[in-house]
This record gives structure tokens, sequence and C-alpha cells, in this order.
């Protein structure tokens, strides 16, 4: 993140990005069509569960979790933005999956 | 936290109140609206992190013939996906032609954007409709009502973005929109984006996934 906003500022742009620190609309489609992709590897592996077994749930959870940082990483701007917006996306993000794995370890211990 | 605020504050020009085109900024240089729109989603999170947690826990509590894998239709699923994905393409390409000043290209991608949602929601309306035929209602089992909650509220927040798609849509048209014109559909945009990533977290761990 630093190193990006130092090379912004030594004029050093990627041939995607724009001078106001985001993609261009060219590169805003390379990453939707990356996007479609990916989703359409997910739903083709949802068909060949019982081939990967044990591969299947992290690999699922994997290409979801790329979909989600490529989608607030560029599309959101948060990649090219404030470091002050991350911190209060993240915080609210990590937040909610505090409040998932305390909901599963209180049905997991206390559950009937 | 203190590095964060004087790297920021030198990198947005340090302005203590508006920019040159009528932005309110705070003491870091930031827009207000900006920091408030973030500050929004982060709650925002935790509100979808219950819902998708309720979800995950009730998944398994349903009758033997009344479960996810008797009612998903996975093919039609992925195709409303690719549509709202497609929708958050045309919304960042709203965004940057908003940045440009090109309020034409703005308009058309900001219609665009709303037309693609609006297909998304009618393809939930009809997915609800087939599902509550099959004999999967609200008050079915723990698992359904968990579901419908969970997509319900999504499907709530991609109409309410819709409704702004538009207002949006129509002040750029007639020129009404106060203050920063790039910065406001930057902001609507921030909002289409997060029901998007909200979608992807649903569409892997509530229809791929099996219970």
């Amino acid at each position: 993140m630093s190193t990006h906003v130092a090379d912004a500022h030594d004029g050093q742009h990627h041939d995607d990005q724009h001078e106001d620190h985001g993609l261009t609309d060219f590169g805003y489609v390379k990453v939707a069509i990356g996007l479609a992709i990916v989703t359409a590897i997910e739903v083709a592996l949802s068909y060949m569960k019982d081939d990967l077994g044990k591969l299947f749930l992290p690999l699922l959870l994997a290409l979801m979790a790329f979909k989600f940082f490529m989608v607030v990483l560029y599309f959101m701007h948060l990649k090219f933005d404030s470091r002050w917006f991350m911190l209060l996306f993240y915080m609210g993000l990590f937040l909610a999956l505090g409040v998932y794995l305390a909901a599963l370890c209180t049905f997991k211990f206390f559950g009937s | 936290m203190a590095d964060i605020a004087l790297h920021d504050a030198v990198e947005h020009g340090g302005h203590d109140d508006h920019d040159d085109h009528g932005a309110h900024h705070s003491a870091t240089g930031l827009s207000n609206n900006k920091l408030a729109m973030w500050l929004f989603l982060g709650s925002e999170c935790l509100l979808f992190g219950g819902l998708i947690s309720t979800y995950m826990l009730y998944r398994g509590r349903h009758s033997e013939n009344a479960g996810p894998d008797q009612f998903w239709d996975i093919p039609f699923t992925s195709a409303s996906s690719f549509v709202l994905l497609m929708s958050s393409l045309t919304m960042v390409l709203a965004v940057s032609a908003a940045k440009r000043g090109d309020d034409r290209n703005t308009k058309v991608w900001l219609s665009v954007t709303a037309m693609l949602g609006s297909m998304f929601v009618a393809g939930q309306v009809y997915e609800f409709t087939t599902f509550h035929k099959e004999g999967l209602g609200f008050g079915t089992s723990l698992f359904s009502s968990s579901f419908f909650t969970l997509t319900g509220f999504h499907g709530v927040h991609v109409s309410v973005g819709i409704v702004m798609l538009l207002a949006v849509a129509g002040m750029v048209a007639k020129d009404r929109i106060p203050g920063d014109k790039a910065e406001v559909v930057e902001l609507i945009g921030l909002y289409w984006h997060f029901v998007d990533i909200i979608w992807i977290l649903i569409f892997t761990l509530v229809y791929l996934i099996p219970a």
C-alpha cells in the first residue's frame, strides 16, 4: 500500500492506472472479466465436490475471498484510497468475523 | 494512528473545510461524506455478519425433504450472481465517467446499473415465489427462516440501491447535485459495491457449499 502511494507520487503509474489513483476503464473491464471467470470456476467446482474431497471447501472459500478483495480493492478503490477508509471497513469486517466465531463457539459448547 | 493521520493530511492536502468542488473535508484532508459512508459500511458488515452467522448455524435445522439440496437452482442463481457482478462493473464505469465530468456517460452507466440491479431483484422474487410454491415458506423451519431473512435483507439493500441510483441519475440529468457531483456518484458506488461483496459471500456460503 505505502509502496504504491509512493510510486504514484513519483509518477510511476502502471499502464492500467489513472492519474487519480484508480484504474482505467479498460482496467476495470479486465477485473470484471477476471471476476466472471472465477465465478464460473466456483460454479464448476460445486458440481465436483465428490471428486475434490477435502479440497472442495478450502478451494471455494479461497475463490470467494479472492472475489471479495478484488471488488473491495479495485472497484471500491480501497487499494488507492486513504488508509483511514481501510481501517474503518476492516474494523467492521473483523468484528463481524469475531461475532460469527463467538456465536459458533457458543452453540458448540453450550448448545443443546 | 498518528502516522496515518499525518500521512493522509500530507497526501490529501490537509484542507480543513472545502475543496474546489465544494465537498467538506476533515482535519485529515479526507471527505467527511466518504468517512461517514465507510463507517456505515463497516457497521453493515456487522449486520450481515450476524445474519450470515445465524444462517450458518441453522442451515442444518430442517426436515428430511425440505433442505437446501431439494430447492436450490444453482444455474439460475449463478446467472443472477453474474448479473450483479456485472452491475459492479457498470457502477465503477459511472464513477469513472463522473470523475471525468462526463455527465452523459454517468447517466447511462447509472441507468444500466439500476437495470441490472432490477434484473437481480426480479430473479430473487422469482426464486422466492418458486420456493414458496414448492413448500419452503418463511416459517417452515429454522433453516428457511434464516435463509429468507438473510437473502431478504440483501434484496432490500439492492432495492434501496436501485432507488438511489435512479435518483442520482435523474439529478445528474437535471444538474441538481449540489457540491461535488463525482463524490456523490462515488458514495452511491461504494454502497452498490458493498451490496455486491455481500452477495459474493452469500452465493458461496449459502448456495455453493452444501449443508
